[in-house]
């Protein structure tokens, strides 16, 4: 028996090398390639020459994404319509820490342009919505006739990711890319309305003893975080945004026309709402998006010296007009401002217009906080009271008014019923008596009938309506069957998230009703029952 | 205490070795440095030993501290030398070959102190603690200083240095150690009556300590009060002596607190300042030493080639590199909405912005929007399907901005949207925007296209069993109806009245009334029989005219064909039966669930589905004669029908419909029906457009002109179609169902047709058939 020839460097100690044909092949690699990556890779630090080795490592080009930008967007409104994204990404990633696959630069260079991007905002006055959501808080702005959402995420937006649920690898390709977008972008902004593109500031008077003292970089970089300083121009000239609409004498002004004017005269006036306003925020509340907001309508604001740098007033400035404030109560509270909580300039902005402060006032409960994204020209869509409310005040006011009456009148009912329920009912059976006594009297009397006048059954023409509607939607081509099908479920579903809407909010506000009633009585229970009591002590004492 | 002893003998050990060692080191080497090298290391080696004892030492230097620092720094070598003599002497005892040579040295020593002074300072140490511990053992310091008196010429005047070391100079080593506790804070015992042990082991109690008052007599009466110290270790006064105090003064003054020591000897010049005219090493350097390093060359030269090559960079061009990484941003557009001409993207599809948000996701929604129990289940239940459910996260209500917590979900979500940007692939889609209403085609109001039958106007009552068949006469006065309960019953139309019933052996599947006005017959297919029945109602002559027509079978020799007479077989009924109006029976082998006439009502065909190939049956009265117009069976034949005008035969199968020229005995066309069963057909009075039903629900309009795929599909019922017919002069056509209703229908050819009407039917619609 002749056993089997074994191939050479199957066991033993040549199985653990492999020849460079083998390699080769494995890395799927030219010779000239497998050489240089054992160069890069293998000589180097084979023969410890680490210095060679860094070099090496060191030494590997870096691309330039600017060419990318530019074929991925030809246009400078392109790069705008895509902005969404960007941003979101870029406001996230500027919270993150330093992680495996996101270097701290990044995260810096983020928040750079993100501040950057957001002052530009300020200066040209483009923010026109706002919303707190439980995701963050969405801004839209428009910029050169775009409308750009972001989304900035609350406090402490980073939570560690596991690896099957987010790639950070991927995020960071993406914001690598975004960074150098956004920052283009910014450039052009900047340029556009006659700011210095790395942002500088025209008149730090305090601060130039400061100013000395530390690195300048990151005294310009405090300062842009601050968001309260405005940047400096190029020029003096006034860009001017806002663009006239062209008068053609048509002679009859359309439809259309008419609602843009009115849109601009909205936005005109949004533009400056908050102007002559002096705000102040306290310390709980969020900063950034507020100076930012009140900023971009044309407020004063300032906070605390040791919060953050660049607060230009004090609390103790007699001329503020609003002290932003989220908590119950304070101690000490000036007459001559309105302690409001933040719900106040988000609802003031989305209406723009301002809102009454009643409602707002510190430790009140707030009124529900409606989002301006939803589209008004949609059918089939819920629209909560609060929001009908705010394209016709006199809805809620005649809800209220309904409430008011309706516990009052259900009262005075109640009691009045409780006094003189018998007697009522007695009056009422005799009064029906008499009236069918004189009927059949009258009837008796008359012995000439006016003719029976044909009633037509409304629900019966109906019906037909429905039968015949039924037998056409039968001779629907086939075609289009499916697509009918589906589109009246979608009705259907509509109809159905409708109501059950309104039947939630009618339940909760029949409870609140009843809580209310439920309190007063209890109120007036104790008030009746604490009553007596002192007339007792009177006599006692008498 | 033997602990001690054996540290002591180790210690005498470790003298003995040194001494060895410079004798050793001395005849080797001139230098004095690398002696004194040797002589430090071994002291030091020594020192480690000893340091063992050193709790035991410590104490005794508590005041001397000092002293050993700067009275013995400062002692003259002779008190150095005198020690080294005296452990000479003890080396003496183990080698005494070595005398010569260590004396030597020591002769040299004593020539040579102030130089010694260095090299000593280092060992002064371990040797003052060396004799503390000879101290301890009385014994063995006698014998040592009695050896050490037995020679006193070899160390010369060290010997009368002795005595001043152990009177004067070192009163460290003469401290008694009363407390054996050792080095450690005194505080310890603080709390306790004693401050220690003594030697035999018994406490050392704490002297007693006077009040203030006591120790304000005491400064004022004591003269030595301000030099009365403690001692720390024995709680006792000690008054400090004039010589201490000069000491302490002087190093106060800040200067050497020896009194003795000159400050201005004369320099010894160990290593002359002269340049020598002759080496003092007998080989002249080597060449080496004045070359620069060849190894140092080569890595500055590899240091210039990187600086050359630019491998490496100064800071400054580090700088400049780190900057130049930082993204350069510059005017990348030049205007907003020109693009330049270059290579890019074609036919690119930006990415669809996402929703924006609704009410239900603000941070404080309208209180409608919050979830409650139910939809919080139906939320849990779709866990595994998340993509089903109506949001994707849960509304929640924060009463105040400073309560709301970061959205966990938020990075997730940032993630796969970037996942959506670069995998999802992207295409234009239309979207409708059109109102559902307007699919719905726009058809005449009903009110315009009548007169058709809206209302139920008679019932005919009288039939015990399902009616599955009925049939008008030409003048339309007369109703046929055909049932399971085995009768035939003829009606008048206009009153509903029954005429006559017929009774049958079987059940009555199919009834026609002869559309010849000349002949009052009915054809009665009941099971396997067919009954050509006057029925005695109408036109006397007419009935009497068909009796007489029918009486006499005309005599004919043709010989029946053998396959035709198995099927069929003719005969007349029996009284009985003719009485009841029966006039001809055909005897079929198989049932017969279909008749139908010819238009003008001298041929019949009759339909036996289960009869394969002889299923379908014509014949003819006038000659009493039956013939098979198929020799293959198609199909399960379904019905048949007669074209009103022209010599065709409609046979129905399952699936199609066959049109046969009965004259040129060929197949014309074949009807595609696309539907799985046929139930019935009806033919237009015209002869050009055929209604088929099926039990698939649908109703199929065919015009015979067009194509053989059907013009029109109807579904208007829910069920199977079980009949369909014609209206004679109107555009009207009707479709009974399972699903008990009657729709007649307005079809206009080349108009729009429409179904107008429903009638509900009390019972299974199968009576027009």
């Amino acid at each position: 028996m002749v056993s089997k020839r074994k191939k050479k460097y199957t066991t033993g100690e040549g199985a653990q090398f492999m020849t460079r044909k083998a390699a080769l092949k494995k890395l799927q690699l030219s010779l000239n390639d497998f050489r240089r990556l054992c160069i890069l890779k293998g000589r180097a630090r084979a023969v410890r020459d680490f210095e060679k080795l860094n070099r090496y490592l060191n030494n590997h080009p870096t691309l330039k994404l600017d060419h990318i930008v530019k074929e991925r967007y030809p246009t400078f409104i392109d790069a705008l319509r895509d902005l969404d994204d960007c941003l979101t990404l870029c406001f996230l990633f500027s919270t993150f820490p330093s992680l495996a696959h996101v270097p701290r630069d990044q995260s810096a260079l983020c928040r750079r342009l993100t501040l950057e991007f957001v002052h530009a905002v300020i200066e040209a006055k483009a923010l026109r919505k706002v919303f707190i959501s439980i995701k963050g808080y969405y801004f839209q702005a428009e910029v050169k006739g775009q409308t750009i959402t972001w989304i900035v995420p609350h406090h402490f937006s980073f939570t560690p990711q596991s690896k099957a649920e987010v790639d950070f690898k991927i995020m960071s390709t993406f914001v690598e890319f975004y960074t150098v977008m956004l920052g283009f972008v910014n450039f052009r902004i900047y340029h556009s309305l006659n700011l210095y593109y790395p942002p500088k500031f025209s008149a730090i008077t305090q601060g130039e003893n400061e100013k000395s003292l530390v690195d300048e970089d990151i005294f310009v970089a405090e300062r842009v975080a601050g968001l309260n300083l405005p940047l400096s121009k190029t020029s003096n000239e006034s860009v001017d945004e806002d663009l006239e609409i062209d008068n053609f004498d048509t002679g009859e002004e359309d439809a259309e026309k008419i609602e843009a004017k009115k849109e601009m005269e909205t936005i005109k006036k949004l533009k400056t709402l908050f102007k002559g306003l002096k705000f102040f925020l306290n310390r709980e509340v969020p900063r950034e998006p507020l100076v930012f907001i009140i900023r971009c309508f044309g407020g004063e604001v300032s906070w605390d010296k040791t919060l953050f740098v660049g607060s230009t007033f004090d609390e103790n400035d007699e001329s503020i007009t609003h002290q932003i404030v989220d908590r119950p109560s304070m101690d000490k509270q000036y007459i001559s401002r309105y302690y409001v909580q933040p719900q106040w300039v988000f609802d003031s902005v989305n209406a723009r217009d301002l809102m009454p402060v009643n409602k707002y006032f510190m430790g009140e409960i707030l009124p529900p906080h409606l989002s301006p994204f939803i589209d008004k020209e949609r059918d089939q869509q819920y629209i909560p009271p609060e929001e009908r409310a705010l394209y016709d005040p006199s809805v809620l006011e005649e809800q209220h008014k309904k409430d008011e009456k309706g516990d009052e009148s259900d009262e005075d009912k109640e009691e009045e019923s409780d006094e003189v329920s018998g007697e009522d009912d007695v009056e009422g059976e005799k009064n029906e008596e008499e009236n069918e006594s004189e009927n059949t009297s009258q009837k008796l009397k008359l012995s000439v009938s006016t003719g029976e006048v044909y009633k037509e059954v409304p629900w019966e023409k109906n019906r037909q309506e429905q039968q015949e509607y039924r037998l056409r939607e039968k001779m629907i081509k086939k075609k289009h069957r499916k697509l009918y099908k589906s589109m009246m479920e979608g009705k259907k579903d509509r109809a159905k998230e409708i109501w059950l809407l309104r039947k939630k909010r009618r339940l909760h506000d029949e409870k609140q009703a009843e809580e209310k009633k439920a309190k007063k009585k209890q109120g007036k229970s104790n008030s009746e029952f604490q009553k007596p009591s002192k007339k007792v002590k009177r006599i006692k004492t008498q | 205490m033997g602990n001690k002893q054996k540290h002591l003998k180790r210690s005498i050990k470790e003298v003995n070795k040194k001494g060895n060692v410079n004798s050793d080191s001395d005849e080797e080497d001139d230098f004095m440095n690398i002696v004194n090298g040797e002589d430090i290391d071994s002291s030091d080696s020594e020192r480690e030993i000893e340091d063992s004892e050193d709790e035991d030492n410590q104490p005794v230097e508590e005041e001397s501290e000092a002293d050993s620092d700067n009275i013995s720094n400062n002692d003259t070598g002779e008190e150095v030398e005198n020690e080294e003599s005296s452990e000479d002497s003890e080396s003496e005892e183990t080698d005494d070959s070595e005398e010569a040579d260590d004396s030597e040295e020591k002769e040299e020593g004593t020539s040579s102190n102030n130089e010694q002074t260095e090299v000593k300072e280092t060992e002064k140490r371990n040797k003052l603690d060396k004799k503390q511990s000879k101290n301890k053992q009385a014994n063995r310091n006698f014998i040592v200083n009695n050896k050490r008196e037995n020679k006193p010429e070899s160390t010369g005047n060290a010997s009368e240095n002795k005595k001043d070391e152990y009177d004067e100079h070192d009163t460290s080593d003469e401290e008694d150690i009363r407390n054996t506790v050792g080095n450690i804070p005194m505080n310890w015992y603080d709390e306790y009556k004693h401050l220690g042990y003594d030697w035999d082991g018994n406490q050392l109690l704490k002297p007693e300590t006077g009040d203030q008052l006591d120790a304000f007599l005491k400064r004022m009466e004591d003269p030595d009060f301000w030099r009365t110290v403690k001692d720390p270790q024995t709680g006792q006064d000690v008054v400090l002596s004039e010589e201490d105090i000069q000491i302490i003064k002087r190093i106060r003054a800040q200067k050497i607190p020896d009194v003795t020591f000159d400050e201005y000897a004369p320099w010894i010049e160990w290593f002359t300042s002269e340049v020598e005219q002759m080496p003092i090493r007998k080989f002249p350097e080597h060449k080496r030493s004045f070359l620069p390093s060849r190894d140092e060359a080569k890595k500055v030269s590899k240091l210039v080639h990187a600086l050359k090559m630019g491998w490496i960079k100064t800071r400054a061009e580090q700088e400049k590199l780190r900057a130049k990484k930082e993204p350069q941003f510059y005017m990348l557009w030049q205007t907003d909405d020109q693009s330049e001409e270059m290579r890019r993207i074609h036919k690119h599809i930006s990415a669809p912005k996402r929703f924006l948000p609704g009410h239900a996701e603000s941070y404080n929604p309208p209180p409608e929007y919050l979830f409650d129990a139910k939809e919080l289940k139906d939320w849990d239940k779709l866990k595994n399907s998340p993509w089903k459910r109506k949001l994707h996260f849960i509304p929640q209500k924060h009463d105040s901005l400073r309560k709301v917590p970061a959205y966990p979900r938020f990075i997730k979500e940032r993630f796969l949207r970037c996942l959506d940007l670069y995998l999802c692939p992207r295409a234009i889609k239309m979207k409708l925007s059109i109102e559902p209403e307007s699919l719905v085609p726009k058809l005449p109001s009903p009110k315009d296209l009548q007169p058709f039958p809206t209302v139920l106007a008679i019932e005919y009552k009288g039939h015990s069993d399902m009616v599955r068949s009925i049939s008008t006469d030409k003048s339309g006065q007369f109703l046929l109806s055909g049932s399971d309960d085995g009768t035939v019953k003829i009606w008048e139309v206009n009153t509903g009245r029954c005429l006559k019933t017929i009774k049958t052996d079987n059940v009555v599947r199919s009834v026609e009334w002869c559309p010849n006005a000349a002949l009052a017959l009915i054809l009665v297919a009941s099971g396997q029989e067919v009954l050509l029945i006057n029925p005695h109602v109408g036109d006397i002559l007419v009935n009497s005219r068909t009796d007489t027509v029918l009486k006499e079978a005309p005599k004919s020799n043709v010989i029946i064909n053998e396959r035709v007479r198995t099927t069929v077989q003719w005969a007349e009924p029996e009284d009985s039966l003719y009485k009841r109006g029966v006039r001809i029976i055909l005897k079929h082998f198989k049932e017969v669930s279909q008749v139908t006439w010819h238009g003008r009502g001298d041929y019949f065909a009759t339909v036996m589905p289960d009869g394969q190939n002889r299923s379908v049956l014509i014949s003819q009265i006038s000659k009493r004669r039956s013939q098979l117009p198929f020799t293959k069976a198609k199909g399960l034949v379904q019905c048949v029908l007669f074209h009103p005008t022209k010599p065709y035969l409609f046979v129905a199968t399952q699936r199609h419909v066959r049109i046969y020229d009965l004259v040129k005995q060929t197949m014309m066309k074949k009807l595609l029906t696309n539907s799985k069963w046929i139930s019935t057909m009806a033919i237009h009075p015209g002869g050009d457009n055929l209604l088929v039903g099926t039990y698939d629900r649908k109703m199929l309009w065919f015009d015979l002109d067009l194509s053989t795929k059907p013009y029109q599909t109807l579904r208007l019922h829910g069920t199977a179609v079980r009949g369909v017919t014609f209206h004679k002069r109107y555009p009207l056509f009707a479709s009974g169902s399972d699903d008990k209703s009657l729709i007649i229908s307005h079809g206009m050819r080349f108009v729009t047709k429409s179904p107008h009407r429903t009638i509900k039917a009390s019972g299974k619609p199968r009576i027009f058939q």
